[in-house]
């Protein structure tokens, strides 16, 4: 039986790695698992990927995993617990909350902000930067405008102002984030644009008749994509350290919500004798940073081997 | 550009008055895009203090403002005139240095400003140092030794820099260096003892201890701004090294390196000289990139350490609603931002002699 | 007398994931002062066996030989500092493009010096009056303005005169020529040659010249190797190359196109896998 599971795995392995594909699905999946390979050949963005999935694996199953409730502690009995005491993992802070539940509904939150903001900004940018390189001209010219003022601005200062206005919150918390991310975006699609406009596919494109919005969504935005997906993945990082600096300012998502950075801030006053109540939400905030950070890197790696190792 | 152009014009010299006027038109441009940034960034600083708010006089002033004062600032902000005559009277306060008054200190925006500016200047200035004197060391040996454990090495602690929130490390470091071992001092820029015998003419303390030759209190003032700045510097050490060694890669890999070789020389001197030489002129670009980002990174790291520069001035005013002192601070990093766009692109054109011809 | 330089059954090799690949198989020549010209196509291991004689090969190479001497020198075990010296001291090498090979930030001036005052100790007065000597002797007109520009205002051809006088200003014996003028435009080509032929004919130098174009070789050269898959196919006189022997080679002769003949189709280059071993 392992011997024909082995066989099966094997051709399987071989249809994939086929170099005269039969379907454009094998083509498509055959490149897709020539990236993988290359993507797990490189350890640490294993790594990485495996705190994205425990990540969103511990948001999914929050209230199935979490022992004791995010919001309400015991005031009584279990104020400022240090780590490994009965029944609290990482301790507690000093409503008597149990500090591994609440990072755990946390993990909610933070995953919450990163989704939102992906799916504010990456659109936004690809559309603004491939039309913009597409259509060139003033077009183009007012676009990168906009595009380089926004580029121009310090975001967490621009985030923290806009919050000001618009009230703290969660929510403005994401749309500040979003109004500071796209930009990076439209500057790259529009720089991949440019080198794919005059190649001769899109010629043949052109001369087949194609509308320019059919080019743009469907021949230019494509080879886009790759870079693009890179870029969020290592975004994503720097925006849960924003948000997490939002929340540290109390800016952020309002208590009692579990969010990391405002579990910093309350600890914060108990830094000297309670250390953990601080530092246990900063290690999630790291951890889960660098996981974006890893998984970024190593699908830079696989996506562009030109630019390998740099 | 095409060689044959340039040298045409080199040869001849007929060519140098198009020349000239290129580099004219270059500056034409680019003053162009500095004023339309700045306008921008105004224009969206106006937008978050004037438009979003339902009441931009409530807004600044608060709900506790008597009836007087309110009419008044509602005739000073304009806000009687239609928008965009509100946006240009808007622009020229801001350009006349004119931020309104703080609710909270009472005093005009930019009088504060210019108050706790230098605290975050010299900050962000000896942090951007420290990055920049480890990070390009460890950037070159990451690339010169690519692909060993050194390399790695590197790699990590720049991917570990991007990932940690600076604002915890600060408060680690405080336990760990301020509570547990007092090496250092807390809070502020100096500390009580020194604090009304020391007198600051630039608002830089460091700088103008040791100019005075007070040893006793440079060595206090040093001992209050070297964790921030060591936290700040190793979040710029991250990013330079990573592009350093990006940078490094691709000079490393060209032509002029084997010829370099090729002419005997060691070494030392193509890595440190010939290499570095020719990465440094991206790497400017970055260096003036991170300042900036530690300009915004002091915002946390100053809420820390009590450190009473601009990011504290705009995180307290933000605790009070000061809408005028947050956007003040605001237009003021923005306007740091774009000089020190301008700068690294001027510094570019200098270190690059191929766009110093164009 | 000792030849300048002697090679013997050269190997150069590259371990990569599929196994042990050899660009250089067993070259074997010896060099006096004259003009050798090694041909072969891209991937012959042409350039390598050159970048080998020169120590230039990347550390991931392996290099091994029964003979490889420069003069008294055995370069095999001569210690990395003695082979450095070697480099632009007594060993030059000319690469094939100036737009890439002159350093872009460095004035033209500064990089010729800084090949002379690697190797000999002189003064900066004499090092700069040696370099303006240089960028005469390389037909440039006026030294003086050419020393203080920078590589990317001066033309192609212009630029690989001056890739000659950073090669040539520390008077080394032996010029490995990389296709010095494949990525220059044809009229300038030759005004190059002539420089370069003027220069190793007075200083008495050997050159090994290292192209794609059998033509330009066997009016230039004296001695032509003919490589093929990182082997010599065949060693022949320059005058005697119309009578080669090897159908590789004769090939090669036949790609050129001449004036007054009408040829269709196109010869094709035969490349006959019996050849590779």
């Amino acid at each position: 039986m392992t011997d024909l599971a082995l066989s099966r795995t094997a051709s399987l392995r071989d249809w994939l790695l086929s170099d005269r594909p039969q379907s454009r699905a094998q083509a498509r999946l055959g490149r897709a698992y020539m990236t993988w390979l290359r993507f797990a050949a490189n350890r640490l963005a294993l790594v990485g990927l495996v705190i994205l999935v425990a990540l969103v694996a511990v948001a999914a199953l929050a209230g199935v995993i979490a022992p004791h409730s995010p919001t309400a502690g015991d005031l009584g009995g279990a104020r400022l617990l240090p780590p490994l005491s009965p029944g609290y993992l990482l301790g507690t802070d000093d409503q008597g909350r149990d500090i591994l539940s609440r990072l755990i509904y946390g993990a909610r939150l933070t995953l919450t902000v990163v989704v939102l903001v992906a799916i504010l900004t990456a659109p936004v940018g690809l559309l603004i930067g491939t039309v913009a390189g597409y259509a060139g001209g003033i077009l183009d010219g007012v676009l990168m405008r906009v595009t380089d003022i926004f580029l121009a601005f310090p975001k967490l200062v621009l985030a923290l102002a806009l919050v000001a206005a618009l009230g703290p919150g969660i929510e403005n918390a994401v749309i500040a984030i979003a109004l500071t991310s796209w930009p990076p975006y439209a500057r790259m699609a529009r720089a991949e644009t440019l080198a794919v406009r005059h190649a001769d596919y899109i010629s043949a494109v052109q001369l087949m008749g194609a509308s320019p919005a059919r080019i743009v969504f469907h021949h230019v935005m494509p080879m886009c994509l790759s870079s693009l997906i890179v870029r969020v993945t290592l975004d994503m990082a720097g925006i849960i350290l924003i948000a997490a600096g939002l929340g540290f300012l109390g800016l952020g998502a309002q208590p009692p919500a579990p969010e990391w950075g405002a579990m910093i801030a309350s600890g914060r006053r108990f830094i000297l004798d309670q250390w953990w109540v601080a530092t246990m939400p900063g290690m999630a905030i790291l951890i889960v940073s660098l996981g974006f950070n890893l998984v970024g890197d190593g699908l830079r790696d696989a996506l562009d081997p030109r630019e390998s190792g740099r | 550009m095409s060689p044959t152009l340039v040298s045409g014009a080199s040869r001849t010299g007929l060519r140098i008055p198009a020349r000239v006027s290129r580099i004219g038109f270059a500056t034409l441009r680019f003053a162009a895009v500095v004023v339309t940034t700045f306008l921008g960034l105004l224009a969206v600083t106006f937008f978050i203090g004037r438009v979003i708010p339902v009441d931009p006089v409530l807004a600044v002033l608060g709900d506790r403002a008597p009836a007087s004062a309110i009419e008044k600032a509602r005739e000073a902000m304009g806000l009687n005139l239609p928008v965009w005559q509100q946006f240009l009277l808007y622009v020229r306060q801001a350009l006349a240095g004119d931020f309104g008054t703080s609710v909270l200190t009472t005093r005009p925006v930019m009088e504060d400003i210019a108050r706790v500016f230098p605290a975050t200047i010299e900050l962000a200035t000896l942090g951007t140092l420290i990055g920049t004197a480890l990070g390009i060391p460890l950037g070159v040996l990451a690339a010169v030794k690519r692909g060993t454990l050194a390399d790695q090495t590197v790699r990590v602690i720049g991917l570990v820099g991007y990932s940690v929130p600076i604002f915890w490390l600060a408060l680690l470091g405080l336990l760990l260096f301020y509570a547990k071992l007092g090496w250092i001092g807390y809070p502020g820029r100096i500390g009580i003892a020194y604090e009304y015998s020391f007198t600051s003419t630039t608002g830089l303390f460091l700088f103008d201890a040791l100019r005075q030759g007070d040893l006793e209190v440079a060595l206090d003032v040093f001992r209050h701004i070297i964790l921030p700045a060591g936290l700040l510097g190793s979040f710029s050490m991250a990013y330079i090294s990573r592009m350093t060694r990006s940078f490094m890669l691709t000079e490393l890999g060209q032509e002029y390196i084997i010829a370099a070789r090729a002419k005997g020389l060691s070494e030392s001197r193509i890595i440190w000289f010939h290499a570095l030489r020719n990465a440094a002129v991206p790497l400017v670009t970055v260096i003036a990139l991170s300042y900036a980002n530690l300009l915004e990174g002091s915002v946390l790291t100053e809420t820390v350490f009590s450190w009473p520069g601009l990011g504290l001035y705009i995180t307290n005013s933000l605790q009070n609603a000061d809408m005028n002192a947050v956007l003040g601070g605001t237009i003021i990093i923005g306007a740091t931002f774009i000089g020190l766009n301008l700068l690294s692109d001027l510094l570019y054109r200098t270190l690059d002699p191929r766009t110093r011809a164009r | 007398m000792t030849p300048l330089l002697q090679v013997e059954d050269l190997r150069v090799s590259y371990a990569t994931r599929t196994g042990l690949v050899e660009a250089v198989r067993g070259v074997s020549f010896t060099l006096g002062r004259e003009r050798l010209g090694i041909v072969g196509e891209s991937g012959s291991g042409k350039s390598q066996t050159g970048r080998a004689i020169m120590g230039l090969t990347p550390p991931q190479a392996q290099i091994s030989a029964k003979t490889l001497r420069f003069g008294d020198i055995d370069l095999l075990t001569a210690p990395p500092k003695l082979r450095r010296n070697l480099r632009g001291g007594r060993i030059a090498m000319v690469l094939q493009d100036p737009k890439y090979s002159l350093n872009p930030v460095m004035t033209i001036g500064r990089q010729i010096v800084e090949t002379l005052r690697t190797h000999a100790r002189v003064s900066r007065a004499e090092a700069r009056q040696r370099a303006l000597e240089m960028l005469a002797a390389v037909q440039i007109r006026d030294p003086e303005r050419v020393f203080d520009l920078h590589p990317h205002e001066v033309s192609g051809g212009m630029g690989q005169r001056v890739m000659i006088a950073m090669m040539l200003v520390a008077n080394p014996e032996l010029l490995i020529a990389d296709e010095p003028t494949s990525a220059l435009d044809v009229t300038v080509q030759l005004e190059v040659l002539s420089i370069l032929d003027r220069l190793v004919g007075e200083r008495g130098m050997g050159l090994i010249f290292v192209s794609h174009d059998l033509r330009l070789v066997s009016s230039f050269c004296d001695r032509v190797l003919v490589m093929y898959a990182g082997r010599v196919v065949e060693e022949i006189a320059a005058s005697d190359l119309s009578r080669a022997k090897h159908p590789y080679t004769r090939g090669l002769l036949d790609c050129v196109p001449t004036l007054g003949t009408h040829r269709h189709p196109l010869p094709v280059l035969d490349r006959k896998p019996e050849w590779r071993l």
